[in-house]
């Protein structure tokens, strides 16, 4: 995962509330067993629509809960293939927020307010260090797990901070681990 | 401190801050090659393979196939036969096509016993909240998590907010686990249980069978919570012992899987379960829903307008007015053995009414054969249903079982979004009695003035 510090540019706007990755990529695109190249199929029916736009910029801003429905983390591959780094948005569903955070692309949750304020603007700065976002005429503060903010600033593979802490795991499986379900003696 | 169900769980299973064990992992073919891969190029192991189950489900056809090598759409045999490779180099049990324990990730489970009380269990699919219904914390992850879990067998997860919602009062008669879960969701919103481990509690909870149940928790992600969980009882108990993964004996430590009395959660709320209706959803979030003795109501958003355009209705239409080309029975939130029965009783000796295409997927292999030896497919086949093989069916359409552009269908399934059983295709959620009924009428009843057709 490449290591994210800020993330500037022209914003896209998807002003619809309740997005579910349903939409993002649809279910016939989640056959593929690679993990690249879903870009193409963003949005795939949308963009059908006449007056459907939505340029391939560094930043997405969009409407609440957005990323609910399916755990499928196609739907953040497809995002980040698409150009996307950061989307902002009023809140996120909490399996595509934390699917995001492991690919490297940042979820950053503001208030509507703030979101149609930047969407207005056109352009922003995401800093991930100064949890800040700022565009022409506002600025605003934005939260995110301390442990995931470290992870994302400096690229770091979640499996090898795990791995990192086998001491612990072996002493969980040996003084607390519970007895079965034993899947291979079925 | 007094604690609450996921609060023990939680800590028994924390291996370190925000590093959480997990004692079952289940696989299926769409989230997890990935996943392999990725272990692969990193030259990493599987930590448990035997605390992890596969199974084929969302890409398997429902007409008999009786291997991968035989599925026609090849994009799917590819997945599901990377699926039974996978399994294989890294010594994971898969029950794949031609398995007679092959079936939806989230029936098989329950079903196998692996799934039990006080557990910790992922899998790469949002349903999997189901497994919480047996008191279990039971959490939906995505492709790298999938990946991580196979390497380390935990998830690094800060603990979720709490919340309960308690029912208070019983269901009325002819209203079920299903219409209790979406009048919850109508109530408090598709993103209402954000971040939240949601635990169902009172009396109608209490009252339902553990396939109540599961639907219950199953739909949990549909009002946007992390897990979903009901404390085990009886109930619970009597339906799992026994079954090949389980213990023969309730152990001890069971009995203390259940909320102590002054628990605090970050949020309540309450609902009056006698005051619930048979529901049926009239948009395109499971959120939009409404009584069956309702209209169709007035749009209040720019996203209420494109729902009812989506969906081809008028505000104001009675829902019992709106006519149905299909009826989907099936998929993990209603194809266990008994939403069949259920289902069943209301076709009775009746026939699908005229122009309307009716199939019945069972969860499971083994729902499919105890169906049948209890004589359900003869009265689905004689009322003119399609009886078919078992998977996810027509609740995503991965599978060649899809609805056409514009086709309206009574699906018993869990989501209702734009596109989910086909390309324009216009879901209706329900009950498998009001899916049943709907069937055999052509168009929504109230199942509780119920009268067979003449």
């Amino acid at each position: 995962m490449r290591a994210i510090e800020t993330i500037t540019g022209p914003v896209s706007v998807l002003g619809r509330d309740d997005v579910d990755t349903d939409q993002i990529i649809p279910k016939q695109f989640l056959k593929r067993v690679e993990r690249t190249g879903f870009g193409e199929f963003l949005f795939f029916d949308w963009a059908k629509e006449p007056g459907w736009e939505l340029p391939r910029n560094p930043i997405l801003v969009t409407g609440r809960n957005f990323g609910c429905g399916s755990s499928r983390e196609h739907a953040p591959w497809a995002l980040e293939d698409y150009g996307f780094q950061a989307i902002i948005a009023p809140s996120f569903a909490d399996i595509f927020r934390s699917n995001c955070t492991k690919i490297g692309l940042l979820p950053v949750e503001l208030p509507a307010s703030d979101c149609a304020a930047i969407a207005d603007a056109g352009e922003a700065q995401v800093d991930l260090a100064g949890q800040d976002v700022r565009w022409p005429g506002g600025s605003a503060h934005f939260e995110i797990d301390p442990e995931i903010k470290h992870r994302l600033l400096n690229g770091l593979d979640d499996i090898a901070l795990t791995l990192a802490e086998s001491e612990a795991i072996e002493a969980y499986e040996r003084t607390r681990e519970r007895s079965g379900p034993v899947t291979t003696a079925l | 401190m007094p604690k609450s169900l996921f609060d023990k769980i939680w800590d028994a299973h924390e291996v370190a801050p925000g590093l959480l064990y997990v004692d079952l992992h289940l696989v299926h073919e769409v989230t997890s090659p990935q996943a392999f891969d990725g272990l692969r190029l990193a030259g990493r192991k599987i930590r448990r393979p035997d605390r992890t189950l596969a199974t084929a489900d969302h890409n398997v056809p429902t007409d008999g196939t009786p291997v991968a090598a035989r599925i026609r759409d090849s994009l799917s045999r590819v997945q599901v036969e990377t699926l039974e490779r996978n399994c294989r180099e890294f010594g994971i049990p898969v029950y794949s096509l031609g398995s007679d324990r092959q079936g939806i990730v989230h029936v098989i489970g329950p079903e196998l016993g692996v799934t039990q009380p006080g557990m910790t269990i992922v899998c790469g699919d949002s349903h999997t909240a189901t497994h919480g219904a047996f008191g279990a914390l039971a959490i939906g992850i995505g492709t790298s998590e999938v990946e991580h879990v196979l390497a380390t067998q935990c998830l690094v997860q800060a603990k979720p907010r709490s919340m309960r919602i308690r029912y208070e009062g019983s269901l009325g008669f002819g209203v079920t686990a299903k219409d209790l879960i979406l009048a919850t969701i109508g109530q408090m919103g598709v993103d209402g249980a954000v971040g939240h481990v949601v635990e169902y509690a009172g009396e109608a909870i209490e009252g339902l069978s553990m396939e109540g149940r599961m639907t219950v928790c199953n739909m949990t992600i549909e009002g946007g919570g992390r897990a979903g969980m009901i404390a085990p009882d009886e109930t619970t108990f009597e339906w799992v012992i026994g079954r090949p993964g389980a213990p023969g004996e309730i152990p001890e430590e069971w009995a203390e899987l259940r909320t102590d009395p002054d628990a605090a959660f970050d949020r309540e709320i309450d609902v009056d379960a006698s005051a619930i209706s048979p529901m049926v959803t009239w948009g395109t979030t499971p959120g939009m829903v409404a009584p069956v003795t309702a209209a169709v109501p007035e749009p209040d958003s720019e996203q209420d307008e494109r729902a009812l355009d989506y969906m081809g209705l008028e505000a104001g239409t009675p829902i019992q007015e709106i006519r149905l080309d299909r009826v989907f029975i099936g998929s993990c939130t209603n194809s266990r053995i008994g939403d069949l029965r259920a289902a069943a009783q209301i076709v009775g000796g009746h026939k699908v009414a005229d122009g309307v295409y009716a199939m019945v997927v069972p969860g499971s292999q083994q729902v499919k054969l105890q169906a049948e030896r209890e004589g359900l497919h003869e009265v689905f086949t004689r009322a003119g249903f399609d009886w078919r093989g078992a998977g996810c069916s027509m609740c995503l359409g991965m599978n060649p079982d899809v609805a056409a552009p514009r086709e309206r269908v009574a699906s018993t399934s869990n989501r209702n979004f734009e596109g989910r059983q086909g390309r324009g295709a216009r879901s209706h959620l329900v009950s498998p009695q009001m899916a049943a009924a709907a069937a055999l009428t052509g168009h929504f009843v109230d199942i509780r003035e119920w009268e067979a057709p003449q």
